[in-house]
């Protein structure tokens, strides 16, 4: 069987600014794996080189098994594949919130407009948003506004989501509505990469914790171990200061 | 030791405010003195009968609207369509990752944009005469579009530059994200967010355009085809007789303060 992903030896760099150096990394299907570390540490960059938002330096990725980082592939096609939400949000402000969902099923999977509007309205009710449907984003609350781009990914019918920091640009008290869609999707099975400063979402949710730092990764397994119990220095000092973040040494 | 004097009620001089308000009056008789003036000195007769005779005004309808507005309608709308489009592919080619196009787009707009919009349309007016093979298909209709067009298009073409740079990197990255191709991300997501944002420059493209096109007269044109301005000056050589320029002038107006007024409504909108 093949892993949902598989990153082989990936390097990236932004002219001599090396952010990746060298990761290694694979994800089973159905599997939530979520990669913490301090902010520079290349968390960020490895998920968009993971559908290829940014071009790896070197090394390789697999998204089922198809190689994306190999020239000849269609790369349009296998992002159709590959769900993800940004920080941002990024919904398309010009557009309604039904359109925003069923404008890239309509011109990317050529589905009839009344299929579209049928999975929007579908994906929309997954996240408790059914009323919000003839809305514009700028209408929503943060918080509705990502829900919304997680049903927009989700319409595209994914085998894998991405989630670059979900909440990060959320007030608190929105953050909690992000989580709870993010985590019935774990538990429908969903195969997710959640790049994350929420540890206890980490922990409860996800099967293996990754942490990354300065490019690199340093420590990888089940948030038991991972967070729990780290081994590394680095994790360990990294974990003190964002489980403790008034604590002074 | 000091004490706060300056706020102190000035014995002998003016203070500051009945000073102010001694000069605004001054202000007003000056102006009102001017008006009375030229009121009493002006030769109202004369004027009317140069600048607002009726009979001569009666003389420009219904042509004015039939055929010289039309033109201008015509001559406007049409290069602004070619604007439009030559602005929009010049502007995706100076976002281009294929350098030449970048610079081919660059060299183009910086040539349209310094020349005076007349000598781009009598340069594309006597292309012929270098190529005879070469004939533009529309006449003078064809010339206009193409000189007018060429020119606005240099503008048109950073404004809309202008508006896609300031639509979010962000939603390009969504679009593709989703499987979108670059250019139907283009097409559906960035260019109409672009467009919002340069309502404001493309209103104003269109009134300039709207002024420019009186340049035609200057290629030579048919009764059939006169527009505004040479239409007007032709009824007044007719008539000795200079109220056909001002009634062309407020058929200008006409169309360019609704225009203006519209941009600033939809800038206000924003």
């Amino acid at each position: 069987m093949n892993h949902a992903v598989e990153i082989r030896g990936l390097h990236k760099s932004f002219g001599s600014n090396k952010v990746l150096k060298g990761i290694d990394l694979s994800v089973e299907p159905g599997q939530v794996v979520c990669v913490i570390g301090p902010s520079g540490s290349g968390k960020s960059t490895l998920l968009r080189c993971v559908n290829l938002l940014e071009q790896p330096t070197s090394g390789k990725v697999f998204v089922g098994g198809v190689e994306l980082t190999d020239e000849d592939v269609d790369i349009d096609a296998a992002r159709r594949g590959v769900g993800m939400v940004f920080q941002q949000f990024n919904l398309f402000g010009h557009l309604t919130v039904l359109r925003n969902i069923t404008i890239a099923q309509e011109r990317v999977l050529k589905r009839r407009r009344p299929e579209c509007e049928r999975i929007a309205r579908h994906n929309l009710e997954r996240v408790g948003l059914t009323e919000k449907a003839d809305s514009y984003p700028a209408q929503l609350s943060g918080g509705q506004q990502q829900r919304v781009a997680i049903a927009r990914a989700l319409a595209m019918d994914p085998s894998l989501m991405l989630f670059d920091e979900p909440t990060s640009a959320l007030d608190p008290e929105l953050v909690g509505d992000v989580l709870t869609v993010m985590r019935k999707l774990a538990e429908d099975g969903m195969t997710m990469l959640v790049v994350t400063h929420e540890m206890a979402f980490a922990r409860e949710v996800a099967d293996r914790v990754v942490f990354m730092d300065d490019g690199m990764v340093v420590e990888d397994g089940p948030p038991s171990q991972v967070i729990a119990n780290p081994k590394h220095q680095r994790t360990r000092s990294f974990l003190s200061r964002v489980l403790n973040p008034t604590h002074v040494d | 030791m000091s004490e706060p004097v300056a706020a102190l009620p000035q014995r002998g001089g003016l203070s500051p405010r009945k000073k102010q308000r001694i000069s605004r009056g001054i202000q007003y008789a000056i102006l009102i003195v001017i008006v009375v003036v030229v009121a009493l000195l002006a030769d109202w007769p004369a004027i009317i009968n140069s600048f607002l005779n009726v009979e001569v005004a009666g003389e420009t309808l219904p042509t004015l609207f039939t055929v010289a507005l039309r033109n201008t309608v015509i001559y406007t709308v049409t290069a602004y369509v070619v604007g439009f489009v030559v602005g929009m592919v010049l502007a995706l080619m100076r976002l281009s990752s294929v350098a030449p196009y970048r610079w081919i787009a660059a060299v183009y707009i910086e040539i349209f944009r310094g020349l005076p919009a007349l000598v781009v349309l009598l340069m594309i007016a006597s292309l012929p005469l270098a190529f005879p093979w070469l004939q533009i298909p529309g006449g003078v209709y064809g010339q206009a579009a193409l000189g007018l067009g060429a020119v606005s298009s240099a503008y048109l073409a950073e404004t809309f530059r202008g508006g896609i740079q300031a639509v979010p990197k962000g939603q390009m990255e969504a679009a593709r994200s989703l499987g979108m191709p670059y250019m139907r991300a283009m097409v559906s997501i960035v260019i109409p967010q672009a467009l919002r944002i340069v309502i404001p420059p493309l209103t104003n493209q269109l009134v300039f355009l709207f002024k420019d096109s009186s340049l035609v007269l200057f290629l030579g044109v048919t009764a059939a085809q006169v527009e505004l301005a040479k239409f007007g000056n032709d009824v007044a050589s007719t008539f000795a007789n200079p109220t056909p320029l001002i009634v062309t002038g407020a058929t200008y107006l006409l169309l360019t303060i609704p225009l203006g007024y519209l941009s600033r409504r939809m800038e206000a909108r924003q």
